[in-house]
């Protein structure tokens, strides 16, 4: 019998293990539900699976009475623009303050204790601010998400840029780099994957504070939905747009790491960790 | 011509090297041997002028050493010198790429074709032509050193600066290393300064401590004991500096048991 440590599931049965604990939810929830709506046919908590069903029917095909959108596709669309948006800027600054002040002293001596100032304001305490500043409109929200996850990501690829190994930045001297030119093509390209594991990482803080605004204040998107049924218990509603949400932020990460994989095919770091 | 006089190199209160004085000619290969921790690599990274002497001259032609690493000083490490996330070709592309695209570090059309040309002659002479395309990643340790030479050659350094280059590989593949880089220091006509383990006939410098103070282990550096010029080495002289090299590294033990 070799020890425990040493025993790997094989191709089979690893994805069985894994689907596993979702098959034991799902019954577990299957059962409650029938038990308790056995006792009171309108229960609200735990409705019916069949519940559920005509639930996302209804609001993935059938238009809105009021707007005559279609409901799950409109709310989706408006929340991974503005989750995109946020995220896309938090990257583009994060490479750039991150390299900037990983790779230069002088930006790093000026930059780096106000980065990490900024990380630590807590972002929702600022939500008011954001609101009363930008309004109520989509700016906010995505300021929002680009004040949570920004700094985070920029301190994170700051240090990645410091563990690129010394040899390799007194080479590119050697080989006549100018400062400017070891940026571009020694230590950016070496990030580039660094950053899309950063953005994957942040990626369930940047949903945190997406729905938080939304919430909040919002027409539309999947967050402003959850809180608008909530009023009416509408579990039969909020519990598929969790799912939706949950599958959605499964796909993007998913997502990233094919791409980092494709993308840059020399690094493994990624393929390794995750 | 490099000349290093009366050089000091300490680290806060540490003397590392004590009064190294040394002259050496265009063209010439000096092998650097010395126990673990006596600062050879110190005395390479002044040499690349990534670390400044506390004390004393090192003049390359007369002038003061340049403050920073710079492209007549080429220098292969024992690892992490090639650059991961571009193949082989393009390693040995981006010497030549720094030097004629100042703004965009890259060369396109006929001008890249022409860097494309010198950069494979240079990949053919040291066997990696057919690797070409791989990413470092796919090589072996001694394809790795020989594309870090390679990178390094390119770019046609006055002076070339090995650090245990093979220290990481079995010694029959060391041996050709070696031979390799004799040929290539023929061909150029550098000036080499290898720090090795295993001596070979060149001139060969000995680093070693000739005083120590059992209390104060801190107090005394390593200088240069042996300075023997090309060719005249024996086997018995090989086993006597081997036998020096081991002495400072039994007062280390000492120290360390003592204290
Ligand atoms: N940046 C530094 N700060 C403080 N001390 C240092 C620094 N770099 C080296 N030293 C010290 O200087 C001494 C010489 O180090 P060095 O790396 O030059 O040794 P070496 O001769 O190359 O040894 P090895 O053969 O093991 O590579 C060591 O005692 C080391 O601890
Ligand atoms: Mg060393």
């Amino acid at each position: 019998m070799r020890r425990l440590i040493n025993q790997r599931p094989n191709g089979v049965s690893a994805p069985l293990l894994g689907a596993l604990p979702f098959i034991l939810l799902l019954l577990v929830y299957i059962v409650a539900s029938q038990a308790r709506l056995a006792e009171n046919p309108n229960d609200k908590l735990l409705p019916g699976l069949d519940s559920l069903v005509s639930a996302i029917q209804q609001v993935a095909t059938e238009p809105d009475k009021r707007s005559g959108a279609l409901i799950l596709w409109r709310d989706t669309a408006a929340s991974l623009v503005r989750l995109g948006t946020g995220v896309a800027i938090s990257a583009l600054a994060a490479l750039l303050f991150g390299i900037a002040t990983g790779a230069l002293p002088y930006a790093r001596a000026t930059l780096s204790p106000f980065i990490a100032a900024l990380a630590l304001i807590p972002p929702l305490a600022i939500l008011p601010v954001l609101f009363i500043v930008f309004g109520l409109g989509e700016t906010s929200k995505i300021v929002l998400i680009v004040f949570g996850i920004a700094p985070f990501i920029m301190r994170d690829v700051a240090m990645r840029v410091g563990e690129l190994p010394g040899e390799q930045i007194i080479k590119a001297q050697t080989l006549g780099a100018n400062s400017w030119q070891l940026i571009l093509r020694v230590i950016t390209p070496q990030i580039l994957p660094r950053l899309l594991d950063a953005v994957r990482l942040a990626l369930g803080a940047a949903w945190l504070f997406l729905i938080a605004a939304e919430a909040i204040a919002a027409e539309d998107g999947l967050g402003y939905r959850i809180f608008l049924v909530r009023r009416y218990l509408a579990m039969d509603l909020i519990l598929p747009y969790v799912a939706w949400i949950t599958l959605l932020a499964f796909l993007t990460d998913w997502l990233l790491r094919v791409a980092n994989a494709k993308l840059f095919p020399w690094y493994q770091g990624g393929a390794r960790r995750s | 011509m490099i000349s290093v006089r009366k050089l000091w190199k300490e680290y806060d209160g540490q003397v590392v090297l004590e009064n190294l004085n040394l002259e050496v000619g265009d063209h010439e290969f000096v092998t650097v041997v010395g126990a673990s921790g006596c600062g050879k690599t110190t005395f390479l990274r002044m040499l690349l002028g990534e670390e400044q002497p506390t004390r004393g001259e090192f003049l390359i032609d007369g002038q003061p050493l340049p403050d920073e690493p710079g492209p007549d000083r080429g220098i292969v490490f024992q690892r992490y010198s090639v650059f991961p996330h571009l193949t082989v070709l393009q390693n040995v592309l981006l010497g030549l790429e720094f030097e004629r695209a100042p703004l965009l570090g890259r060369l396109f059309g006929a001008r890249r074709a022409e860097a494309v040309e010198k950069a494979e002659a240079m990949l053919q002479a040291v066997g990696l032509y057919e690797a070409r395309h791989k990413f470092p990643s796919a090589l072996s340790g001694g394809m790795q050193q020989r594309l870090s030479i390679a990178q390094s050659i390119v770019k046609q350094p006055k002076i070339l600066l090995l650090d245990e280059p093979f220290g990481a590989l079995d010694p029959g593949i060391s041996a050709d290393m070696h031979r390799l880089i004799l040929r290539l220091w023929d061909e150029h006509k550098m000036t080499i300064f290898m720090i090795t383990h295993d001596l070979k006939d060149t001139r060969l410098l000995v680093f070693d401590k000739t005083r120590l103070d059992m209390q104060a282990p801190e107090a005394y550096g390593a200088t240069i004991t042996y300075d023997i010029p090309l060719h005249v080495t024996t086997p018995a002289l090989l086993r006597e500096l081997n036998e020096a090299k081991t002495r400072t590294e039994r007062f280390a033990d000492v120290v360390a048991v003592g204290g």
